[in-house]
């Protein structure tokens, strides 16, 4: 299909981006990589009033280490993430996630905050931006708001943006050098949404696991993170019997939806077995660089 | 209401084109309809299947998923840019010679995928190939044939410097 008509505004600041937005009640989209929005435009599913490109808008392109947090701008773009050397020597495992994310030709125009913002439940960057404790800054002509990751996701490709709001940059941690991390996916063809996937970070101290993060998607309405299986995980060694409870644990905490690609029980099965090889990885890695990252 | 059309200026295959359009309309249509070049082909219109693959600025972009008025001042390179029925690029003849295609629509999205490929990405192995193969359908060939091509096309360019 081909989209309903609109107006196009190529803002060169995120002001006058802002003013747009506030100006169009409502009806006004964003647009930077487009890979999620233009196929719900060309469907109609979308009809914006006026598409808001924020593409030629200076300084957004960029990854900066502020402290100990990396913070991506709204026009970075999946490719920029993959190949970039602060996300790799600080955050190896976005950089793991990366390879996930749809295909090479989709991951040179896609951007980070563009997939945070279309919140689909089963994309890696919401996951990931939840994981890594992110901070969504939302910006309209009333200012600029500072969202948590915890507060952003509300449903199914729905956010806690007001519609005069959109995002100019998202900071995420960056792990000590010491964390180790495991991340698996499962999906029907590579690049596809995931129909389960499992993303967890540790270090060991005192050969037992600590500030354990444990984070999922495909297995329900927005991406998750799991206290419960943290919590259970901290102050432990990764055993076997460990992995059990996890993988038991994870039953009654998850309500996957059945649809076309997988049914809720083969979901729920899913998130055990991959939750088992990504916290077996991740405790491999923590053993591994205890003595450095290089190491 | 009507629409405010927009003046745009882009560079396709290296030929310099000015157009006025309606802001809703797709480049791979500005392509085919306003510039005549209907080699890049539209399959699924939403990015799923890549036959419309083109190149914007040196990297591989659907064209279904992108504006013709965000391709302001881009260059863009199109299949009819590779070469031509009685002179083929190489990537067209590497198709040719390895039997890449067989009813050929989706072939124009997987050379300019391919020369995407070629120009930035490894490819060492079949498992690179695949992977970096995997952003287009093609419901003739099986792949194989198509990795075949790939994996000589990428023999013949070396390791990427």
């Amino acid at each position: 299909m081909k989209p309903a008509p609109f107006e196009y505004l190529a803002a060169t600041s995120a002001a006058e981006a802002a003013e747009a937005l506030a100006a169009a009640n409502g009806d006004g989209k964003i647009i930077a990589g487009g890979q999620s929005l233009m196929p719900m435009i060309n469907f109609r599913l979308v009809k914006p009033t006026i598409l808001i490109d924020i593409n030629r808008i200076a300084g957004l392109d960029r990854i900066e280490k502020h402290g100990e947090r990396l913070r991506i701008g709204a026009t970075v773009r999946h490719r920029m993430t993959a190949t970039d050397a602060l996300v790799h020597r600080h955050i190896p495992i976005l950089h793991d996630a990366m390879h996930h994310v749809a295909h090479l030709t989709v991951r040179n125009r896609g951007t980070f905050c563009g997939s945070v913002c279309h919140a689909d439940p089963a994309a890696e960057m919401p996951m990931m931006t939840l994981l890594l404790d992110g901070t969504i800054a939302a910006l309209s002509i009333r200012g600029e708001r500072q969202i948590a990751a915890s507060e952003f996701f509300v449903g199914s490709l729905m956010t806690s943006l007001e519609p005069d709001e959109f995002v100019t940059w998202i900071d995420i941690d960056t792990l000590p050098p010491e964390t180790g991390w495991g991340f698996e996916e499962f999906s029907r063809r590579h690049g596809d949404f995931a129909l389960a996937c499992v993303a967890t970070t540790m270090r060991i101290v005192d050969g037992v696991a600590c500030d354990v993060r444990f984070g999922m998607m495909g297995v329900g309405e927005t991406p998750l993170r799991l206290p419960d299986i943290e919590t259970l995980v901290e102050g432990q060694a990764i055993s076997e019997r460990l992995l059990q409870d996890v993988s038991e644990a994870l039953k009654g905490l998850l309500q996957p939806n059945t649809d076309i690609h997988a049914s809720a029980d083969y979901r729920r099965h899913l998130a055990g077995v991959l939750a088992r090889r990504a916290l077996r990885d991740a405790w491999k890695r923590a053993t591994f660089r205890k003595d450095g990252p290089d190491a | 209401m009507p629409e405010k059309k927009i003046t745009l200026s882009v560079s396709v295959n290296g030929v310099a084109h000015t157009a006025t359009i309606e802001p809703r309309m797709l480049l791979s249509d500005f392509l085919r309809h306003e510039l005549g070049l209907t080699g890049t082909h539209v399959g699924c219109e939403h990015g799923v299947c890549g036959a419309c693959t083109v190149l914007l600025d040196g990297r591989s972009a659907r064209s279904c998923l992108t504006l013709a008025v965000q391709a302001e001042g881009v260059e863009i390179e199109t299949v009819e840019g590779q070469g031509s029925v009685d002179q083929l690029g190489r990537i067209q003849e590497a198709f040719r010679q390895h039997h890449a295609l067989q009813c050929g629509f989706c072939t124009p999205g997987f050379i300019m995928a391919i020369t995407d490929m070629l120009r930035h990405h490894p490819l060492e192995s079949d498992e690179q190939i695949r992977e970096a193969l995997s952003g287009n359908i093609c419901r003739c060939t099986g792949y194989e044939h198509i990795v075949n091509a790939v994996r000589e096309l990428a023999r013949e360019r070396g390791p990427l410097t």
